[in-house]
């Protein structure tokens, strides 16, 4: 698809389904810094600027994304959900609760890009195997929890929503 | 799947939110919704961005810095060098020999140079590559033994021997009927923490002060060298605590906050300064490599009779706490086993690498590789297998250290090995289970989604690591931590200045507070300098220090309430205790709710808390140099393809010394996350410097564990509350990352062993594949 660029350092994206018009970028700049610096929704976090860490992962047109290695202005066209679309404020999703009741938080600085890939690894795979969670996650990188209450948290989720108990 | 095990549940069901609970971190929610506010996330209004211009070269003089081209830059808005140091033009933790600027000569890649400050990140790049520097090189010294043969000149004027400390303990002639050697090399490992360097200054109006906001470990020591460096007195530095993600030793040192304080200081206006993952791993010290040479001489049952060793720390260009990591090194020789006779020979030493410092272990690490790899040596001589050749050497309470200092912590190491020992191998087969369909699962196999092992090739072997870690600080400092406690209306508000890396302190302090003071809301204050020091976040030190410290201020709070109540109410005070949610008077059994008891007072009280004190090592290396003491065992299962030198680590199974758990699934994610970074060091993770260049500074090539290296983790908690600890509990950060690595490393042996009879000696680590298939 052949997207048209606005004025040349001025053009619109469309976040967790809000129209928000990108002022004073310049084209090649990431959707990471787009989202932080331009926007101010700061949930996705840079930790490694290469796509190895997963800190930055949001969706876009309901692919899971590193998005500090795509170039905001390429997306103009495409729904783009980051950590802050995930759930209301005084409604945390499934995952968000378990991951706060399973432990699987610690410094915390990977964690939103976590849940939006957890989220996503449940919308795609229900009922995933651990292998298949370890593989589906293994692009976000935990540096505090040695992964095993993260994975105990997207196994309570999964149990959850198949009717498996609360 | 993981098992957990507490060998001694706590009596009784607990109140919830109390000590032996696991209420969820007050910081959670924030967390999972993105709304916590780490320090890269930190901005004021009008706030400037600022940067480093750092040395490309490791040695070298600087013969002139042209700046002009950088000021006619547009949006530049101040650019500075050690010439705008208003004070101390050096900092450091122990010894204060690192530049806040380089000016005459240049000792590390990425050593600081000058700093930009503008209106954009891009704007200040383009300044910094504008600023001309002119360098003459200097040989660069790379081999720490010729900074200890004093064939290189200084590259310091303090020398290139940071620390030589020597151990000489009984009779220095004994020997063994069985005697074995090794040498054995640690690479250099990065903490890596996610969260990178960041921190936003706003100067007070006029220049008198700043407010510094930063990731840090230890706000005081912090604010003690900036204001030092910006010859402010102390209390015009105030420092507040920005979101760490993660820390591990790497933020307990200086990097941005003089920078970013000068800056702001110079231009009265906020100025932000936020590393990239490249600089964060010029920017912050690293784990020691070293070399270390050791020899046990052993009766031939196989009881340790004397160990020699001597140690060389590669500390980089700077001190740091080199020293410190060294007699933690030196001192930790034995490992937790009996030995009455020693010879040890340790040095730290100043080279042009990346200077080095505090990461989880400090130097516990490095010796424990190196007595672990021996202890196998030694089984294997005297036809003993692992796991006995440790029991019959297993330290006990009471028993002395090659110091001298007796150890006088609960010392269950034996337990740690035997309950260890009990926990289930894993039932995986070698290669993994297949799929559904009856495939392969390659995910599961050595090597991966490449695919290229071959499940017939796959050798299994287990290893065994045990650990002895140092708690708290050593060597005489005045090791203390502060904590305030504020009781109104049933409330309770904690004030303390411990950084919260990550690991929990925000959750057991108000456990704690809950647990003495018998109420349920509890309130954090914000984490600043406007509290007593807490000390740092490291050594294992904070649930027992500033848990400590909150203990006793709020059993002061609860004496005061008590002769609040014994006053309004006619009691004796003396009869008076908290139970659950009440007070209650022993004798008459009257009783009244805290809430209520405490409505319409106020009681606020501030408590330091010391542990008692440490001396020093004298030149043979003999004295009460440390606090305390906690232990581990480790047992690795790894599946190997001894073709490729491909691991697959399958399962670790350990049992930790854990005195109490206070909040059994914040243990859990220590015990997991320290055996992730164990891991790391054992089979992925290396600082390379070529020339002292940094080849792999960055995600792509220095490489972390993700979930498809993490193995299954079982584990029990050996709960023997500690006497000497305020609460029982033993710090659990570091011991989790200790006697993983050589197990792992023990496994691999075992498995090759089972190849061909003979296996590889793998004496460095991380093993690479070419170390166990070349």
């Amino acid at each position: 698809m052949t997207t048209t660029i606005g004025d040349g350092d001025h053009f619109s994206l469309h976040v967790n389904g809000i129209r928000c018009e990108v002022t004073d970028s310049w084209l090649g700049e990431s959707l990471l810094d787009v989202l932080r610096d331009r926007l101010g929704l700061l949930g996705a976090k840079g930790a490694c600027e290469q796509g190895e860490c997963g800190s930055c992962s949001v969706m876009v047109d309901d692919v899971l994304v590193c998005s500090c290695l795509v170039m905001a202005a390429s997306v103009v066209d495409q729904p783009i959900v980051t950590i802050e679309g995930i759930a209301p404020i005084d409604a945390p999703s499934d995952v968000q609760a378990a991951f706060v009741e399973a432990g699987a938080v610690q410094c915390g600085f990977c964690t939103p890009g976590l849940i939006v890939a957890a989220h996503d690894l449940l919308e795609r795979l229900p009922r995933p195997s651990e292998t298949q969670i370890r593989e589906e996650l293994a692009g976000n990188v935990c540096r505090c929890t040695g992964y095993g209450r993260i994975i105990e948290a997207v196994q309570q989720v999964a149990v959850r929503r198949a009717g498996g108990g609360s | 799947m993981t098992v957990v095990e507490r060998v001694t549940a706590p009596a009784g069901a607990a109140r919830p939110g109390t000590i032996g609970t696991s209420p969820t971190r007050p910081d959670g929610v924030a967390k999972v919704q993105g709304r916590f506010e780490f320090s890269s996330d930190l901005s004021a209004d009008g706030c400037l961005w600022g940067a480093t211009l750092r040395s490309p070269h490791p040695s070298a003089r600087i013969v002139s810095i042209d700046l002009s081209a950088a000021w006619q830059i547009d949006g530049v808005e101040t650019v500075i060098t050690a010439a705008d140091v208003p004070g101390a033009m050096h900092y450091g933790l122990i010894a204060q020999d690192q530049p806040v600027f380089a000016s005459e000569v240049v000792r590390y890649v990425g050593e600081p140079i000058a700093a930009v400050a503008a209106d954009h990140p891009e704007t200040c790049r383009r300044a910094l590559e504008a600023i001309v520097v002119e360098y003459e090189m200097l040989d660069a010294l790379l081999d720490p033994e010729r900074a200890i043969d004093a064939s290189h000149p200084p590259i310091h004027p303090d020398g290139n021997v940071i620390r030589h400390q020597r151990i000489v303990c009984g009779d220095r002639s004994a020997t063994g009927d069985v005697v074995v050697e090794g040498t054995y090399e640690i690479g250099m490992q990065d903490q890596a923490f996610l969260g990178l360097e960041a921190a936003l200054a706003v100067p007070d109006p006029g220049g008198s002060g700043v407010e510094l906001h930063v990731a840090t470990q230890w706000l005081h020591e912090d604010r003690t060298q900036i204001a030092a460096c910006l010859d402010l007195p102390v209390e015009s530095v105030r420092l507040v605590l920005g979101g760490v993600g993660g820390a591990f030793g790497a933020r307990e040192d200086i990097s941005l906050q003089v920078h970013t304080c000068l800056l702001a200081l110079r231009l009265g206006r906020p100025v932000r300064i936020a590393y990239s993952r490249a600089e964060s791993f010029l920017g912050h010290v690293h784990r020691h490599p070293a070399t270390i040479w050791m020899r046990h001489h052993a009766t031939s049952d196989g009881e340790i009779v004397k160990i020699e060793s001597r140690m060389v720390f590669d500390g980089g260009a700077y001190a740091s706490t080199s020293s410190a990591v060294l007699i933690n090194a030196v001192t930790h020789a034995q490992g937790p086993y009996r030995c009455p006779n020693a010879v040890v020979d340790g040095y730290a030493v100043r080279t042009n690498h990346l200077p080095c410092g505090a990461m989880r272990g400090f130097g516990v690490v490095q010796a424990c590789f190196a007595h672990e790899s021996q202890m196998d040596k030694l089984a294997a001589a005297c036809g003993l297998d692992p796991v006995e050749i440790r029991l019959r050497n297993a330290m006990r309470t009471g028993d002395p250290l090659i110091t001298g200092q007796p150890v006088l912590n609960v010392a269950p190491v034996e337990r740690c090995i035997r309950d260890t020992a009990a926990l289930p191998l894993p039932d995986t087969p070698v290669g993994g289970f297949p799929m559904e369909d009856g495939a392969l699962d390659v995910m599961r196999l050595p090597g991966g989604a490449g695919r290229t092992a071959d499940r017939t090739d796959i050798v299994r072997g287990i290893g065994w690591g045990v650990a002895i870690k140092n708690l708290m600080y050593s060597e005489g400092f005045d090791d203390y931590s502060t904590a305030r406690c504020r009781l109104a209306d049933g409330v309770a508000t904690l004030k303390f200045a411990t950084s919260e890396v990550g690991q929990g302190f925000v959750t057991i302090a108000p456990q704690i507070a809950r647990t003495i003071l018998g109420v349920d809301d509890v309130v954090l204050d914000r984490i600043d300098t406007q509290v007593g020091s807490a000390g740092s976040t490291s050594a294992s030190r904070q649930t027992w220090m500033s848990g400590g410290a909150v203990d006793a201020a709020c059993r002061t709070v609860r004496e005061r309430l008590f002769e609040h109540v014994g006053r309004t109410h006619d009691v004796d005070p003396l009869r008076l205790v908290v139970d659950g949610t009440d007070l209650v008077d022993t004798v008459s059994g009257w009783k009244m709710p805290v809430a209520e008891a405490s409505a319409g007072v106020v009681i606020d009280e501030t408590v330091e808390y010391r542990h008692p004190a440490t001396g020093e090592l004298d030149e043979n290396g003999q004295g009460n140099c440390h606090t305390a003491f906690a232990f581990v065992a480790h047992r690795a299962v790894v599946d190997v393809d001894p073709e490729l030198g491909l691991v697959k680590v399958v399962q670790i199974a350990t049992a930790q010394d854990v005195g109490r758990a206070l909040n059994p699934l914040s243990v859990l994610g220590q015990i997991e996350g320290g055996i992730a970074q164990g891991l790391g060091l054992a089979v992925m993770e290396e600082i390379i410097q070529v020339d002292g260049l940094i080849r792999n500074g960055n995600f792509t090539d220095y490489l972390l564990p993700t979930f498809l290296d993490m193995p299954d983790v079982v584990a029990t908690l050996i709960e023997e509350p500690d006497p000497h600890a305020p609460l029982g509990a033993k710090g659990v950060g570091e011991p989790p990352c200790i006697s993983s690595t050589p197990a792992i490393v023990a496994a691999i042996r075992d498995a090759l062993c089972q190849v061909d009879g003979v296996g590889k000696p793998l004496e460095r680590v991380p093993v690479r594949p070419s170390d166990i298939c070349l």
